[in-house]
């Protein structure tokens, strides 16, 4: 039917609207919505092609599945963002693994059709991107929830297992191809595809999700292509590839801001090998700063520049920040935030934490606009960030993260890192930072430290 | 599927791609979590094979519980994902 390709038409459309409207904050919602009505027009034009014997079983569905989506989507706290994307970007790679799996049953065991080997090709790749993109989201859900530990977990010949399992997989698509795709062989393949999302996943540390998300968040677009070339449907191909395009480019920001490549993050274990290279440098010397001090130095200040970092996620000390901000705006003291882009756990996490304490957006300034603001700023304030200010990444060229860009916080005259202990950071090397002359150290919990130095502030 | 019908499904991809590449790098690091989450919403349209799926008569087949899977699968993470997507960017204000 002309109607239902002209609706589809429509939908497509709407996606590409909705994407382009993301590009401006203030027109980013409307856009959102957009999206959301080309989904429903899809919907629509699909269920004109669904004999009506089935609609009580598909309502059924779409109303268990709306409860469950909306649920989440009002409970989750803003911190938990990125297990949540986790999560529902895991059940778009089932479903495509599913639409896959039932599409071929239903033409061969049911309709007794041979497939063509464009579809089987199509069923294979669905089946194989969508299987890794829903156990590889599951692992990266559990361990940003921390129910499987947020280190690297790697073990001997973990990347040659990898190899073998690919190349069955290839072998026993190719026998598919060749021969014709039977039960025995789908089941293997699918098998095999969920086997490598749990382990190319598990060796990749916490810090670098950011990543990791970004890619089976691609990964899930890619497979919305496959089963749009199964089912010879262009809406699906276009939202797939918009999806796709924007986890690889969203993955090549983060390993960018990283210095790293994408298989330097993929083959894991990043961290646990730097241990011993540090232990010749010469040993840290710290200067410890009390509350009342600290709150003494933002009084004198007429500049400050919060760097905000996944610690502060931990210690949901957003909003005591959003207090010390309006403190220092009543004081006349210009207020910005320094946002790195592999802060917390998931591209562009600070700002939807800052964002839902209520601070303007236009103090969240990205990395290259406000490195060259450090020199002139009295006073930088870290909160749980740690690798992204440490200034090995330029002058020791044997520090892991050697090269990788950070935000100048050093240049600033006197920098406070509010920290919980002398803990290391992700890449498991000293920040040389905390030993600089205008360097002080703000010990204790992020949240309740800054709660007391809101206190002191106004005292003052 | 004949080959003719591939080309185009193979032009479509490649332009959308390209069209998406252009389109998302444009979009500031501000909005890359809602981002994520609303293009997370987009890959949903999966929505549209599992519906199809459904359409099977009787629960006898594999491929109809399958397609009732992928159905529900699918709404949530089209339905969660847009719901999350328009929480996270009703907080972005600026004063």
């Amino acid at each position: 039917m002309i109607l239902i390709q002209i609706l589809y038409l429509i939908a497509s459309v709407l996606f590409i609207i909705g994407i382009k409207m993301m590009n401006k904050t203030k027109e980013a919602r409307a856009g959102n919505l957009w999206s959301s009505v080309g989904m429903l027009i899809a919907i629509i034009a699909t269920l004109m092609q669904i004999n009506m014997v089935s609609i009580t079983e598909i309502l059924a569905c779409i109303a268990i599945g709306s409860a469950i989506g909306l649920y989440y989507a009002y409970k989750v706290e803003m911190t938990q963002i990125p297990e949540m994307v986790s999560l529902f970007n895991g059940f778009g790679g089932l479903a495509s693994v599913a639409v896959a799996i039932s599409d071929f049953w239903l033409k061969t065991n049911v309709n007794m059709l041979s497939m063509g080997i464009i579809i089987t090709i199509s069923i294979i790749l669905s089946v194989f991107i969508g299987a890794i993109t829903f156990t590889g989201s599951m692992v990266a859900f559990l361990k940003l929830n921390g129910k499987i530990t947020g280190n690297p977990i790697t073990f001997k010949g973990q990347h040659l297992i990898n190899l073998i399992l690919l190349l069955v997989f290839i072998g026993a698509s190719v026998f598919a191809g060749v021969n014709q795709l039977d039960t025995t062989t789908i089941i293997i393949l699918t098998i095999i595809s969920l086997l490598l999302g749990i382990l190319t996943v598990l060796p990749i540390g916490g810090a670098d999700m950011p990543v990791v998300i970004s890619l089976l968040n691609s990964y899930s677009g890619m497979a919305a292509c496959a089963t749009g070339f199964i089912l010879n449907n262009n809406v699906l191909i276009v939202a797939g590839s918009l999806v796709g395009a924007s986890g690889i480019i969203l993955t090549q920001i983060m390993c960018k801001a990283m210095n790293r490549s994408l298989i330097n993050v993929l083959l894991g274990g990043f961290g646990q090998t730097v241990t011993k290279l540090e232990e010749d440098g010469p040993e840290i010397i710290v200067k410890e700063v009390g509350v009342e001090e600290a709150a003494m130095l933002f009084d004198g200040a007429s500049s400050v520049i919060v760097v905000p970092g996944y610690g502060m996620a931990v210690a949901q000390a957003q909003h005591v920040i959003r207090e010390l901000y309006e403190l220092c705006e009543k004081r006349n003291i210009d207020f910005k935030f320094a946002i790195h882009p592999v802060a917390g756990r998931m591209p562009g996490h600070m700002n939807v934490l800052l964002a839902e304490a209520n601070i303007s957006y236009d103090k969240l300034i990205e990395m290259d606009q406000i490195n060259d603001e450090f020199s002139n700023t009295d006073l930088v304030f870290v909160v749980g960030a740690n690798d992204v200010v440490n200034p090995a990444a330029h002058t020791n060229p044997k520090s892991p993260i050697y090269g990788m860009p950070i935000l100048n916080a050093s240049k600033a005259r006197t920098v406070i890192v509010s920290k919980r202990s002398m803990g290391k950071g992700y890449a498991g090397v000293e920040n040389e930072l905390f030993g600089y002359p205008n360097c002080l150290m703000l010990f204790g919990d992020a949240k309740q430290t800054i709660g007391k130095l809101v206190l002191a502030l106004k005292e003052l | 599927m004949n080959t003719e019908s591939l080309i185009i499904l193979l032009y479509v991809l490649v332009l959308a791609s390209y069209l998406g590449f252009e389109l998302i790098a444009k979009v500031p690091p501000t909005l890359h979590t809602p981002l994520m989450s609303g293009s997370n919403a987009i890959s949903g349209i999966t929505i549209v094979g599992a519906l199809l799926a459904c359409n099977e008569l009787g629960y006898t087949t594999l491929s109809k519980w399958l397609g009732m899977l992928a159905l529900v699968l699918a709404v949530i993470n089209v339905v969660g994902g847009y719901a999350v997507t328009d929480r996270m960017l009703k907080m972005f204000k600026r004063k």
